[in-house]
């Protein structure tokens, strides 16, 4: 088993909205990430996994409890934990190369490097012949690969995904499960990867951690044992799907 | 290149109408002091080098006129840009000015005449410019005080309210991903918060750029003014030529095309992505 790289102990988080009500929506989360794990974590909506994923950015402070990363206190954004967003986050007055970019400005890399890395990265998700092309002259799915790729170019620790196919098409979204998955193979990171869609978690994932409905809880571990690259129609494929199914049924259900 | 041409005719249209009912009611009414025939204020803007009614010529006087322009706005958006961005920027910043500044807001630049120029009377840059003779110091003398006021009052509450709003409105994601790719507070602000809001602030810039050249004719308009298109169009009242005035007016609105044509350029060459931007 590889290196434990980030540990939660009893992590919970509360908002307070403007009209001063508290709302639970992380109770009690214990949780051990391994680095190169490809981890999907599954719940219904509003249950608290894009609250999870934004504390482990650094986007949102806990309430409570603790968040250890390689065995030190998490406490703010660092770019070694890097992450892909659902809606439309490329900066629209960059080119595709010049958003690529973006991380490695900040960490102050030279100019010719930082083309060069980017480049190298555009590459891999397959866009290097749109390097000059604005984001809005890409389709959905490109720009979810340029993001992809601009987290991927600061060469992160890990990389937190929240529904970053959400928006997409059934069939563009198959088709981007697959690339993701031949790029986590040419590039391992760890991978901590948010999703409504049962398919989708089985599809990607090692381990998928099933959340309960909100205040959200770690309800049950699930590890994915099918070879790569899955098949849909494998039995397995679909015994795990209706387990999982019934689990989340029962949650609606209380 | 037919469609240019059919464009043309239509753009055509509206003015060609216009110059016939001109030139039809000059002849009706046959009276130069109420209103002149086109030719007479044509051959005023043929020649605008040449001096006129003895206060110079008409490209003197919106020369003298833009200069005011210029002090006065270059103020406002020196003042306007920064404050807005903080304000946009920071809660606390934005509730401290907000409110106090609402005050200001309604009361129309040219209210502030009187009370100006009890403030500063005829005083000009030239009482603060270490040199007192030569062309600059003539130039100098003629941006009164009290009109760069005016102008800064004019231009500084579009520049600002838009450069707010611009800033509020900046996809919170943007930010967000700027800062799990590592960017620090001051390389966010620079890299994501300005440029995303450029748009919304030269936009204010355009609009606080009309207002200004509004307010400043209005305020050559008003009693100490010695000079600018505003005052040639008052003095040419005075003394009874229309046709001056006519032409004063169509040169007013032919530099405020001008000014604006320079902001709509900019802003469809370098804000392109703000159109499709989805
Ligand atoms: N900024 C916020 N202020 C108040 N409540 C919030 C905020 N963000 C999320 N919530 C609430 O926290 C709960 C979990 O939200 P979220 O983490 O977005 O769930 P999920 O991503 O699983 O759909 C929801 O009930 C949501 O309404
Ligand atoms: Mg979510």
């Amino acid at each position: 088993m590889n290196s434990l790289i980030l540990e939660t102990k009893d992590l919970h988080k509360e908002y307070t909205t403007d009209k001063k009500r508290v709302i639970k929506a992380l109770a009690e989360i214990n949780l051990k990430v391994h680095s190169n794990d490809f981890l999907c974590i599954l719940g219904p909506s509003g249950c608290g996994k894009s609250t999870l994923l934004r504390i482990f950015a650094g986007l949102e402070k806990s309430s409570g409890g603790s968040i250890f990363y390689k065995n030190k206190p998490l406490t703010s954004s660092t770019h070694e934990i890097g992450m892909v967003f659902q809606e439309y986050s490329l900066l629209p007055w960059r080119t595709v190369i010049g958003n690529v970019s973006l991380g490695l400005e900040f960490l102050g890399k030279k100019r010719n490097k930082r083309l060069e890395t980017a480049m190298r990265y555009l590459r891999l998700v397959g866009l290097e012949d749109y390097a000059q092309s604005y984001p809005y002259e890409l389709s959905g799915g490109m720009q979810q690969r340029v993001a992809i790729a601009r987290s991927l170019a600061n060469d992160p620790e890990i990389l937190l995904m929240d529904e970053p196919f959400g928006a997409l098409d059934a069939h563009t979204r198959i088709l981007l499960q697959k690339e993701l998955l031949r790029i986590w193979d040419n590039n391992r990171k760890t991978v901590l990867f948010v999703t409504h869609s049962v398919d989708e978690a089985i599809y990607l994932a090692d381990r998928i951690l099933v959340m309960s409905a909100g205040p959200g809880t770690l309800l049950e571990e699930i590890t994915v044992d099918i070879e790569r690259p899955r098949k849909r129609s494998d039995p397995e494929y679909g015994r795990l799907t209706t387990r999982i199914l019934e689990m989340l049924d029962s949650q609606i259900k209380q | 290149m037919r469609n240019v041409l059919v464009k043309l005719s239509i753009f055509m249209i509206m003015p060609l109408v216009f110059l016939l009912f001109w030139q039809f009611m000059s002849s009706l009414i046959d009276n130069k002091i109420i209103l002149p025939a086109i030719s007479d204020v044509f051959l005023l803007l043929k020649s605008p080098n040449q001096p006129m009614i003895g206060m110079g010529s008409l490209v003197d006087n919106l020369t003298i006129s833009l200069i005011r322009v210029l002090t006065g706005y270059v103020a406002a958006f020196c003042l306007a840009i920064p404050l807005g961005m903080l304000m946009g920027y920071s809660k606390f910043i934005f509730s401290l000015f907000h409110y106090f500044m609402g005050l200001f807001r309604p009361i129309p630049p040219l209210a502030w005449v009187p009370l100006v120029l009890a403030w500063f009377g005829v005083a000009s840059l030239a009482n603060f410019s270490p040199i007192q003779s030569g062309q600059i110091y003539i130039y100098l003398r003629n941006i009164q005080i009290s009109m760069v006021f005016i102008i800064f009052i004019g231009a500084f509450f579009p520049i600002l309210l838009s450069t707010i709003y611009g800033v509020q409105n900046v996809r919170k994601t943007l930010i967000e991903s700027a800062r799990t790719l590592g960017g620090n507070e001051f390389k966010i602000f620079w890299k994501i918060l300005i440029p995303a809001s450029a748009p919304s602030i030269v936009n204010g810039m355009r609009i606080g750029l009309g207002v200004a050249w509004m307010c400043l004719v209005s305020a050559e308009m008003l009693p100490g003014s010695i000079s600018g298109v505003g005052y040639l169009i008052i003095h040419a009242y005075t003394v009874a030529r229309t046709d001056v005035v006519i032409a004063g007016m169509i040169s007013i609105g032919v530099v405020g095309v001008m000014l604006d044509t320079i902001f709509k350029t900019l802003e469809t060459k370098k804000f392109a992505w703000q159109s499709k931007y989805r």
